[in-house]
């Protein structure tokens, strides 16, 4: 069978699997629709925050990133990674405990204001759109290639699929919907990697074979032969202070992201909270570890199946000629020598690979089955898929829980309540689709953008809002204020209005660790010099600082007497 | 629960996420970034040792770091005795 025949087997049986476990988990009420009815097994919810992380960027472009930045594409490895120990050590058991419906929620119960919440609700709303736009292009990506129709029309199918099960099953569908995607993905990865493994140095498992096979030593001489620093240099393509500022923004937004905080909100008690973090990073890992394996391996394979071969000989290539046809990778022979060559300098380059195609790319490089290929196109839909919809629902969320329920009409019916998240979650996938369509840079790129935001308006407000009893509303707002006003015009300016950027260079992906540190230091300043935060807030500190699950003192709190 | 139990529970829960995030800046920050070049002298198999730490090492400590987390949590709960724990 062919490639084609596969990927349209594998992808459609996977589709199936999906809007099945979304049709078999429907919700009702909105404690299921928001937060999955707080039911969710540590495991289970490990693996579902797995796909929710691990998204487009992850599975299509961070291996072919690393692939290109060598040493320095460890920013993402470490940075996506690192947030987690954030995550699991400073924010998911509080968050549990809390036990609401949504980020904004706690921001603007901690905080005893409703300017909060609304902040809050602003930043959750801007970075999910930012994140899941790029979600919408990887599947377009994904979608064009293996099943040969337009990107466009590939958003598209993607939207429709999405808000089936979305729609339907609002977060009980898709934390279930997400433990399928995660083994759909982490399989997709795995196979591939592992026969590459086994084929380049004959020892399957792909970390050990990074590790103490020669594959990375000739690596690094390839590279030097053709002009390339070695492959494990460091600081190559970023400065030292860059990668510092870009890895601590990376982790910063990781534990920021509102679409995985609340993840940690649907398990059933603090203790499943804390392991489902454990389970989520270990199933993390699996991909993360694997990742800087396959891309030597993908880029040995590229350089000695391209570099010094003559046009006609590419051509011959069944996947280079597809992959040509959607202009991601294209020849071109300057010198006119008949040969192509890949070098560092553009000029004399002869060979352009766009780095998302590396991943899909590398079953057809090392001439794997053709199931495999139609396996890893899957696998790049369940990432994209899994965390679009884990974005979408807390776009939902946010307008629906804590804008329409919490501020404009809070008597509305549970009916009422989850009609309008159904309703918020269809105007966000249009959103997104528009996005995908007309997307405002590539993949890894724009997800990048949404941590920095991340990192510079959530984390603070949080981790002070638990840690330091001082912090008050006042505090709060300036501190989220300042540091998203501050990343969202550094990051703009230097994108898309050429802007130098400042402090020795700092590019627009790291200042969300300047951001960050602009809040917490707005924040600390502004509560001092303002009223402290009044007694019942320090009665619920009290009470999410001691150890059990019991009910907080804030819960029954009528909401009108806060502000 | 009295107060002082409380406490006492508070502070014994800050000094280990303090100590655990101690071992993952040194992996990381230090390790993987600040260091990398001089650890790069060392080599683990094929792989200079700072590299090595940044895009492997590092994650498998971050995975042990969160597990050492809830274990020692669910002793410093029993020895507050939790009468809230359901499973």
């Amino acid at each position: 069978m062919s490639v084609e025949a596969w990927t349209t087997i594998l992808v459609i049986l996977s589709f199936i699997m999906y809007t099945y476990i979304g049709w078999r988990s429907r919700v009702r009420d909105s404690k299921g629709f928001f937060v999955a009815g707080q039911g969710i097994p540590a495991v289970a919810n490990g693996a579902a925050t797995a796909a929710d992380w691990m998204s487009a960027a992850s599975f299509i472009s961070m291996a072919g990133l690393i692939s290109v930045l060598g040493y320095d594409g460890s920013i993402y490895l470490m940075g996506w990674t690192g947030g987690y120990v954030l995550l699991a050590l400073l924010l998911a058991p509080y968050l549990r405990k809390f036990g609401k419906y949504t980020v904004p929620d706690f921001v603007g119960d901690r905080y005893y204001s409703t300017t909060a919440r609304l902040v809050a609700v602003v930043a959750a709303i801007f970075i999910s759109l930012t994140y899941v736009a790029g979600q919408m292009r990887g599947v377009g990506i994904v979608f064009s290639r293996f099943l040969q129709v337009d990107i466009n029309q590939g958003v598209i199918i993607g939207m429709i699929i999405v808000g089936f099960f979305a729609v339907l099953g609002g977060m009980k569908g898709i934390t279930w919907t997400q433990v399928a995607q995660y083994t759909v993905l982490i399989v997709a990865y795995l196979i591939p990697a592992i026969a590459l493994s086994f084929q380049l140095t004959g020892n399957p498992i792909p970390q050990l074979a990074f590790t103490f096979s020669d594959i990375v030593p000739q690596l690094n001489q390839i590279q030097l032969d053709l002009g390339f620093a070695e492959y494990t240099q460091p600081f190559t393509e970023k400065s030292m202070l860059d990668v510092l500022f870009i890895t601590i923004a990376l982790m910063v937004g990781t534990a920021g992201l509102p679409h995985v905080i609340v993840r940690f909100y649907t398990v059933t008690n603090i203790r499943a909270a804390r392991y489902s973090a454990g389970w989520a990073l270990l199933f993390i890992a699996i991909l993360y570890t694997t990742a800087p394996a396959l891309s030597t391996f993908a880029r040995y394979n590229l350089i000695n199946n391209l570099n010094g071969q003559t046009i006609e000989q590419v051509r011959q290539l069944d996947w280079a000629t597809k992959w040509e046809n959607t202009g991601l990778l294209t020849f071109e022979d300057k010198n006119a020598d008949g040969v192509l060559e890949l070098t560092p300098d553009p000029d004399t380059n002869e060979i352009n690979i766009d780095r998302d195609i590396i991943v899909l790319s590398t079953p057809e490089v090392a001439s794997l089955a053709p199931w495999v290929v139609g396996l890893v196109a899957a696998g790049g839909l369940a990432a994209a898929l899994s965390t679009a919809s884990g974005l979408l629902l807390v776009i939902s969320s946010s307008v629906a829980h804590d804008i329409y329920y919490r501020l404009i009409n809070p008597r509305a019916s549970e009916t009422k309540r989850v009609m309008v998240g159904r309703i918020m979650v269809g105007f966000a996938i249009a959103i997104a689709g528009y996005f995908g369509i007309n997307p405002p840079g590539f993949v890894a790129q724009v997800v990048a953008f949404a941590f920095g935001l991340a990192a510079a308006s959530f984390f603070p407000v949080i981790i002070l809002g638990i840690f330091d009893g001082r912090t008050n509303r006042e505090g709060a707002i300036a501190g989220m204020v300042a540091g998203l006003a501050f990343t969202a015009y550094y990051i703009i300016a230097v994108n898309f209005y050429g802007m130098e950027p400042w402090l020795f260079g700092i590019s627009a992906e790291g200042i969300g660790t300047i951001g960050m540190i602009i809040n917490f230091a707005v924040t600390l300043i502004v509560s001092r010099l303002t009223p402290p935060p009044p007694l019942e807030i320090q009665t619920m500190l009290e009470n999410l600082r001691s150890p059990g699950n019991e009910p907080l003192a804030l819960e029954e709190m009528d909401e009108e007497h806060l502000d | 629960m009295n107060n002082e139990d409380r406490h006492a529970y508070w502070r014994a829960n800050k000094a280990l996420i303090r100590n655990l995030l101690i071992v993952w800046g040194v992996v990381s920050i230090g390790c993987s970034i600040l260091f990398v070049q001089p650890l790069n002298l060392i080599r683990i198999g094929g792989l200079p040792f700072g590299f090595w730490m940044a895009q492997q090492g590092s994650i498998y400590i971050f995975v042990v770091l969160i597990f050492i987390y809830a274990i020692q949590m669910d002793k410093l709960d029993r020895k507050y005795n939790d009468s809230n724990r359901r499973d």
